[in-house]
């Protein structure tokens, strides 16, 4: 009987790895060999036709003498800085009022929810056309109050903020979903105690709302960073990096660097330094969130 | 559910002085006024790119703007489909997104099951190196993977050690294969499976029914709603990706739709007709799929909030 039992067992053991051996393949030939080889290629200067060669650290003290690659990081930089707390506060925003219930409120979720739907090309396209200095739409109903409207997307003050405008535009209704369902696992009890303290509709947000959902900002917070250091497809569409590299963000220039210049040597360099900004800025966040004591 | 939310509703007083009964209304109306201003603005662009795309080419240029066309046209449809290969990007676009689909439900609740049902050495440490591998940002292993396919074993006219020919560049191969087993496909659906009894499976083995079919016969099956979930999140990562098919992909007869239409935005005497046209055949499947299967987007969005 045990001996039957034992047996069973390792006919199942043995099925399971059968049934895990696809993923864990793939796994082992796009994420393992890759996230080894990243560090490797960073010392190398791998241009695809020709012998690779081990330069050591060339590739390293190029990129800190490159202006262009600064450029693109403090872009970036200042892109999240903006992005990432006014993704949090319309998305959270957004989540409060879209959680009472009201007559039509699935209709006006539905219609939040759907730029998040589109695909970031499509949706920078569209944009390109509502941003049109001329004819597009923003600046005609900005003429309406008599102001006159720049060139959104061609002029350096104003192309980063459009391209942040679109990139909100596109991501809060999906951070808004997310949201409702932490606001919805807020247990009732703790708002009707503090009523009954009289605490205000400030207090109850500050001291029950907001800590109650720090899991679900921790996590769009994080999500938030790792897209928004990694910038590429909007940028890539609305301005092409441009004016005067003022849009140019590293994950495009290491697109240009690796796969038009084919410097994939260098290229790789520049990947593992974003890498490790993205982890520096992922365990601030982190630093910030515990910094937060809940109050509950 | 939630009724806190709602002005006064915990006080419970039976005839409400008339200020009480006026500052609700207010709020109502205030209520109404935001979220309308807000849908309005989330939508508008929707709006304005659809009346475009139907609007005679001199009228797209006209100030002050007309909100509507003098007559709708699909001048600019046509032109999407006849100036570029639309259709074909449509068609490899269409391909790749149900061949990742097909792939990530059939893998990814293969090996779902098996962490989440089956005992074996090393679930839980095997498990979580998958999860933990699934921070690391995608730039890091966008060059290396690059590497590894170009050099993938006889495969693409390579020899034996992966050198001489292309490998699985320019295929569709090249994108299918190094997402056809996502570590969200294999955490959603294990999360899935664990809501499920364990005793069928038991009574399955006791009648002589094989591994596999208690999986493909006994579980599966009832993880429909979960795969509906996933299979619209598969599509709609697949079909709007861009980065990846644009590095591999160099034959012009490869391309998705989204890299035909950044085309369009590429040359200075922009056709915004066409443009607007081929940009809303891009939003559309995704979008006809959410009207279609709304719940189970909402509850897929929901999930990826719980695990964090």
């Amino acid at each position: 009987m045990l001996a039957s039992i034992g047996k069973l067992n390792r006919h199942q053991e043995k099925m399971a790895y059968v049934f895990i051996t696809p993923t864990l393949l793939l796994f082992a030939i796009f994420t393992v060999i890759p996230v080894v080889m990243a560090l490797y290629l960073s010392f190398t200067n791998y241009d695809v036709l020709s012998r690779m060669d081990w330069v050591a650290l060339d590739n390293y003290q190029r990129l800190f003498k490159d202006g262009l690659y600064w450029t693109t990081f403090k872009n970036v930089i200042f892109y999240s800085i903006i992005f990432v707390p006014l993704n949090i506060l319309l998305s959270l925003g957004m989540a409060m009022l879209m959680n009472f219930k009201r007559f039509g409120i699935r209709l006006f979720r539905t219609m939040n929810y759907l730029p998040t739907l589109t695909s970031a090309v499509a949706a920078a396209t569209v944009w390109i056309w509502l941003l049109h200095p001329e004819f597009g739409l923003v600046n005609n109903m900005l003429g309406w109050f008599g102001i006159t409207g720049p060139a959104w997307l061609a002029q350096t003050e104003t192309a980063m903020p459009s391209i942040i405008m679109v990139t909100l535009w596109q991501s809060i209704g999906s951070n808004m979903v997310i949201y409702i369902a932490g606001l919805q696992g807020v247990p009732d009890y703790l708002y009707e105690s503090a009523k009954l303290d009289g605490a205000s509709a400030f207090a109850r947000f500050r001291y029950i709302t907001w800590p109650q959902l720090r899991p679900t900002t921790f996590l769009i917070s994080t999500m938030a960073i790792i897209g928004a250091l990694q910038l590429f497809d909007q940028a890539f569409v609305l301005t092409q990096g441009g004016p005067g590299n003022v849009t140019k963000t590293p994950v495009y220039l290491i697109y240009q660097q690796g796969f038009k210049q084919l410097q994939m040597g260098y290229a790789s360099a520049q990947a593992f330094v974003l890498a490790i900004a993205i982890l520096i800025f992922s365990l601030i966040n982190m630093r910030i969130n515990k910094a937060e004591e809940p109050v509950v | 559910m939630d009724t806190t939310m709602e002005p006064n509703a915990g006080t419970g007083r039976l005839s409400r002085p008339p200020g009480v009964v006026f500052g609700k209304i207010a709020a109502t109306a205030l209520f109404y006024i935001v979220a309308i201003l807000i849908a309005v603005a989330m939508f508008l662009p929707f709006f304005w790119s659809l009346i475009t795309s139907f609007k005679p080419s001199d009228e797209i240029f006209s100030v002050p703007l007309r909100w509507l066309p003098s007559h709708f046209t699909l001048e600019h449809y046509i032109k999407a489909f006849t100036t570029v290969s639309f259709g074909l990007y449509f068609k490899n676009s269409v391909i790749l997104a149900v061949a990742g689909v097909i792939a990530n439900l059939f893998f990814g609740s293969l090996a779902g099951y098996a962490f989440a049902k089956l005992r074996f050495r090393g679930n839980m440490p095997i498990f979580r190196t998958l999860l933990a591998a699934m921070m690391i940002p995608g730039i890091v292993t966008m060059i290396p993977s690059f590497y590894v396919l170009r050099h993938l074993p006889l495969l693409g006219g390579n020899d034996l050690f992966g050198s001489g020919g292309m490998g699985l560049l320019n295929s569709f191969w090249g994108i299918i294969l190094p997402g056809a087993s996502g570590t969200f496909a294999v955490f959603f659906m294990r999360q899935f499976f664990l809501t499920l009894p364990s005793d069928m499976m038991e009574v399955a083995r006791i009648e002589g029914c094989s591994e596999f079919r208690i999986f493909w016969n006994i579980y599966l099956p009832l993880t429909k709603p979960a795969l509906a979930t996933l299979s619209i999140f598969t599509f709609q990562a697949g079909w709007n990706s861009f980065l990846w098919p644009m590095i591999v992909l160099n034959d012009p007869a490869k391309a998705t739709i989204q890299m035909g239409l950044q085309a369009f935005s590429y040359n200075n005497q922009t056709d915004y007709g066409p443009m607007m046209a081929g940009a809303l055949i891009a939003i559309l499947p995704i979008l006809l799929l959410f009207l279609l299967l709304q719940k189970y987007f909402v509850q897929g969005i929901a999930f990826s909030g719980i695990k964090g």
